[in-house]
């Protein structure tokens, strides 16, 4: 058994051996030879062009070139690569770079490095005649800086034999320096300029530059490799160096003097260094076993023996990842020096600038896909915020309350808004936006813009107002949401540049614009001699008095007052064709007395992200992103966007917008549940508006005529007083019992001396009619804190901006009259609820799961919902007279789409209705025609019209919508008689 | 953990995926007690919708040799409506993705956006599988615990 067992153990390191010496047998023989030994040759080729580094841009041999700070820098790029690079380099403990000093060049190099070359012993190195001194160090090994490795005796004849040969040397083992383990180093030399293959001793010392140095630390590196082995109770290893052979080197193992003599078997080992040799010798720790582990020894002692040469390989192949390293390491040095140097900079500033464009164009993007992704996060809370703001707001709220609550709540849509508006920005970029049609009420939609922007206008105290021209027809077609973003973005803008003065937004018609500019024309002699005497009286007529850019948008408004009846006369005359294009093309101008825009910024205001100057975004901050969204939407909607500013007067921002006027076929009812639900209890009531300002006044009287009451103006309290006491007069005798009337007075028409006056006048007045019926005195203020003051007489102040709900809740609350009208608030499920219960409705759509949803949806609402699957099946269902109250159809269905089938219902229905039409009048019409809705997922242009077209009532979105549905219904279902009922 | 917390980490990582959206809970409020397999009878409808559709698809976009873009129109549009009903966010972008591809008449286009849609339909699926699973065991507890 013990001969097997060795004869075994032999020919498995035999073959080793065999397969690493004999070259070329076969191809398992060439390939382990390529891994074991000749590893290290390849490796001393691939040197030779890493020696001329010194070409390439590492100047570290030239000491003229070498200034300290560089060095400094140099120190830590190496260290830092040196350490990100480690893994690559396990079996070294660390990677160091010497340089070549000749004595000479000595003085200059200490003082470049700002230390003095020392020896092993950290002394101030003695005189020699070259130094190879330590300047770049891996962090391990950094106790190891400035020290002149040629000091070092092992390190000596390293650092000569390897510049000699150009290739990678060994050591023999020694004690290294600091962690006194048993190591090998590893010595590898950097050649100035490239060198042949050939060159000779002498040539390569000469064009020596430093050495590359590295540890091995034999005794972790062979007891992580052979950790099985050094952990195998039965066999002994040691490694020695036997490059003299009388006295061997215990490399790894227990060295007992007679092991080496007493060993079984021993193999020579190559690292690769021609002039260093190294043997295994293996042995048996006791006894050889007299078990089965005869047979399987020796596998283990093959596979170990396979581990033992590849240790050279893992080593050579570390050193040859190392050596890459290296090279990038140049590479990354040169690259960074090439930023460095001077002549380079101005590329490597541009370079700067185009990184941090792209970063900005990152940013933006990712701004956008945040947003995006985001939005659905705050629109749900948000959601949530608004629903609770509605339901408060249909409690008794008192006036504070109910601005309050009003305000959060347009504030919340507006965040809301935001995050849509952000994102069709994007969608423009792409030319993905469309624009919706859907009928709309200019009117209110400006109100909420300016209900937006209250509290900052109050803040600044800023007359903020909205005059929509008489001649814009009260519901129009297109796109509201787009619209309002504009005017929005527009006022935003205007706000943000206005310390004081005024913002106007003024919509007329264009053609009534056009007829001003004739008349300017003809009269410009006279508008010339009224602009030279206003600019020096400093008070214009315009809405808080002070000058404006264009002035033609006063002028606009005044005709139209004034000059009314003319000017209305020559419109007729002039816009009938409009009439029949069926076309609204409006004029909005928003208007500010803000600081201007220089004239040299003129050309950028509608370039996105840029602003007048770049202080702008520091004091009024701001994307500079608004105005060019501004721009996009006006152009969609088929309108043309323009300015005119002078700096430190203000500036006028003009669109025009092409909007449908309402179809034809569209009865009141309809228009009616399109507009602001504004109270109708004023109706007829008298208000006296003392304003100086005949611009200003115009608005108020504008918004009051909106509930329906009769204004009469005076230019100062006392013409007012006159007026009421006309009024009152008459009233004691005939009026008794009727509305009290108001006096709305403007606040700085209000001066303390008039007190008196009102005081007597009231006062006479509540002597002779009850206190109820005294007339109310109404503040117009444009600051918040007139609010909270005492004034006296006052009944209450209102704070601009100025629109008609706000007035009628101001007006209800002091007559506390009204409550009852104001509680049929719409959006409310509890509404929804009111008008669709017990209503049988039909839904027609192809999708099974669209209708269950769908009929769930209606059914939570108390209706009775029947479903069919056709356009065929809902026809022969809605065979007039109709038992249902309103169908919802979807549009896009096989066979017969929504349109056919409405286009047939109301074939039938109107067949029917020329015969019974006699019989059937009024209420019961409903029977002949029912509302149909339209059922579609995306609402775009195109559905709209056609949905007009084949006379359907409206649309609903899919999945149905509370508020959308809401509306929708409530279009045809409020004022409808229930049948049967 | 119990179903309850499953349940509700389900649902949170389902929203959070874009699995499903807000109508989806629009759904579940649409359930209450006169119609208490709502949600189920629902997801049911649209996995069975679904199925024949992306089947139809199949075979419209592989084994047809030409491919009539009018049918895939008219498909992938019935899917994006159901989906959008029952709010299966992903599914629903993935309709929408599709139809940039057979508005071109973009064969590979489609066929990849199928393959999209298919994989999004049955991860869905998956989940609502395990989420209905889950609910008629919180529903069976609850149940027992009345009685």
């Amino acid at each position: 058994m013990d001969d097997a067992y060795s004869r075994n153990l032999h020919r498995a390191s035999l073959s080793y051996e065999n397969r690493k010496h004999e070259k070329g047998r076969g191809d398992a023989n060439e390939h382990v030879r390529r891994e074991g030994k000749d590893a290290a040759g390849a490796i001393c080729c691939d040197c030779q062009p890493c020696a001329c580094s010194g070409d390439s841009g590492f100047d570290i041999s030239l000491p003229e070139r070498a200034i300290s700070t560089r060095s400094v820098w140099f120190q830590e790029t190496f260290a830092e690569y040196t350490t990100r690079t480690a893994f690559e380099r396990r079996l070294l403990n660390g990677v160091t770079y010497a340089q070549r000093v000749i004595h000479a060049d000595r003085e200059l190099f200490e003082n470049q490095q700002g230390w003095t070359i020392k020896s092993m012993e950290r002394k101030p190195s003695p005189i020699q005649d070259e130094y190879a001194a330590v300047i770049y160090s891996q962090e391990t090994v950094s106790h190891i800086e400035s020290l002149d490795m040629m000091s070092g005796e092992e390190y000596r004849r390293n650092i000569l034999r390897a510049r000699a040969t150009g290739k990678v040397v060994l050591t023999r083992p020694f004690r290294l320096l600091k962690s006194n383990h048993l190591g090998v180093v590893l010595t590898f030399p950097v050649y100035l300029s490239d060198l042949p293959v050939d060159a000779i001793a002498e040539e390569r010392v000469k064009a020596t530059s430093g050495y590359i140095g590295g540890a091995f630390d034999v005794e972790s590196l062979v007891e992580n490799l052979l950790h099985q082995l050094a952990g195998s109770q039965e066999i002994v290893m040691n490694v020695y160096d036997v490059t003299n052979s009388c006295e061997p080197l215990v490399l790894y193992g227990v060295h007992s003097p007679d092991d080496h003599m007493s060993s079984l078997h021993i193999s020579m080992l190559d690292f690769g260094d021609p002039f260093k040799k190294h043997q295994m010798n293996c042995r048996y720790r006791n006894k050889p076993p007299v078990s089965l582990s005869s047979i399987t020894t020796p596998t283990g002692i093959f596979v170990i023996l396979m581990l033992v040469g590849y240790i050279g390989y893992a080593a050579w192949s570390h050193y040859v990842n190392a050596k890459e390293d290296f090279q990038k390491m140049e590479e990354l040095k040169r690259k960074a020096e090439a930023a460095d140097v001077a002549k380079s900079q101005v590329s490597f500033f541009g370079y700067c600038i185009q990184i941090t464009m792209r970063r900005y164009q990152l940013i933006f993007f990712l701004f956008q896909q945040f947003l995006a992704m985001v939005s659905h996060e705050i629109r749900t809370p948000m959601n949530g915020v608004l629903g609770m703001l509605n339901m408060l707001l249909d409690t008794e709220l008192n006036l504070t309350q109910k601005d309050c609550a009003q305000t959060a709540q347009i504030c919340g849509r507006a965040l809301i808004a935001i995050i849509n508006e952000v994102l069709d920005c994007a969608k423009i970029e792409e030319g993905k936006l469309e624009i919706e049609f859907v009928p709309f009420d200019l009117r209110s939609v400006l109100d909420d813009v300016i209900s937006l922007f209250s509290v900052k206008s109050r803040e600044k105290g800023i007359e903020l107002a909205v005059y929509v021209s008489d001649r814009v027809p009260t519901i129009l077609v297109g796109d509201p949401r787009r619209f309002k973003q504009i005017v929005t973005n527009l006022i935003g803008n205007s706000i943000k540049f206005t310390k004081r003065g005024h913002i106007f937004v003024q919509v007329h018609l264009v053609e009534d614009a056009h007829i001003l500019d004739t008349k300017v024309e003809n009269g410009l002699n006279g508008y010339a001699n009224e602009a030279n005497i206003t600019s020096v009286n400093a008070v214009f007529n315009t809405l808080s008095g002070l000058e404006v850019a264009d002035s033609r948008n006063t002028k606009c408004l005044e005709l139209q007052l004034c000059d009314g009846e003319s000017l209305l006369g020559t419109l007729e005359n002039g816009s009938a064709p409009e009439c029949m294009t069926n076309q609204v093309n409006l004029m909005v101008s928003i208007e500010d007395t803000g600081v201007g825009i220089p004239p040299c910024a003129h050309d950028r205001v509608f370039t996105p992200f840029m602003q007048a100057d770049s202080s702008t975004s520091r004091n009024y901050g701001g994307t500079g992103i608004g105005l060019s969204i501004s721009k996009c939407l006006v152009e969609l909607m088929g309108g043309k966007i323009s300015f005119s500013s002078k700096p430190h007067v203000g500036s006028t921002f003009t669109f025009t917008v092409v909007f449908q006027r309402h179809g034809k076929g569209a009865g009141a009812d309809r228009e009616r549940s399109l507009l602001e639900v504004l109270p109708t209890c004023f109706r007829g009531m008298r208000v006296t508006l003392v304003d100086r300002q005949p611009v200003r006044s115009t608005i108020t009287k504008y918004h009051l005529q909106r509930l329906s009451m009769i204004t009469e103006d005076a230019r100062t309290i006392n013409e007012a007083l006159y007026l009421l006491s006309g009024q009152y007069d008459h009233s004691i005798s005939s009026h008794r019992g009727k509305l009290p009337s108001i006096l709305l007075i403007e606040k700085d028409s209000w001066d303390p001396k008039v007190d008196i006056h009102i005081q007597n006048d009231l006062l006479k007045w509540k002597k002779a009619i009850s206190v109820h019926d005294s007339p109310k005195v109404v503040l117009l203020s444009t600051t918040e804190s007139d609010k909270t003051r005492a004034w006296p007489h006052v009944d209450t102040v209102i704070v601009k901006p100025l629109r008609a709900s706000t007035i009628a809740t101001c007006f209800q609350q002091m007559l506390g009259i009204g409550r009852a009208q104001n509680k049929d608030t719409l959006n409310s499920s509890s509404f929804l609820h009111g008008l669709l219960d017990g209503k049988n409705i039909l839904i027609v759509d192809d999708n099974k799961v669209n209708l269950r949803v769908a009929a769930a949806a209606l059914k939570k609402y108390g209706a009775k919902v029947e479903c069919v699957e056709s356009g065929k099946s809902a026809l022969s269902l809605l065979q007039p007279p109709h038992k249902f109250h309103a169908c919802f159809m979807d549009i896009q269905m096989p066979e017969m789409n929504g349109f056919q089938v409405t286009r047939e219902i109301r074939r039938m229905e109107s067949s029917v209705a020329s015969e019974e039409a006699h019989i059937e009048e009024g209420p019961m019409k409903v029977k002949w025609r029912i509302p149909i809705l339209a059922m579609t997922a995306d609402v775009i242009q195109a559905t709209y019209e056609q949905c007009v077209k084949c006379d359907m009532d409206g649309y609903v979105s899919k999945p149905f919508e509370e508020a959308q549905l809401c509306n929708a219904v409530a279009k045809f279902l409020v004022s409808q008689p229930i049948l049967g009922s | 953990m119990t179903p309850t917390e499953e349940l509700n980490s389900l649902m949170n990582w389902m929203f959070s995926e874009g699995l499903l959206d807000q109508q989806f809970q629009q759904l579940q409020m649409l359930q209450d007690a006169s119609n208490p397999d709502f949600v189920s009878e629902v997801i049911t409808l649209f996995c069975k919708d679904s199925e024949i559709i992306l089947a139809e698809l199949t075979k419209l976009l592989r084994d047809q040799p030409v491919v009539d873009f009018q049918k895939v129109d008219a498909y992938v549009h019935q899917l994006k409506g159901s989906s959008s009903s029952v709010g299966a966010n992903n599914v629903k972008l993935a309709c929408i993705h599709f139809r940039q591809f057979y508005e071109e008449n973009n064969k590979e286009g489609c066929f990849s956006s199928l393959n999209a849609m298919e994989r999004e339909y049955f991860r869905l699926k998956d989940k609502l599988g395990t989420m209905l699973q889950l609910e008629q065991r919180i529903q069976a507890y609850e149940s027992s615990k009345h009685n």
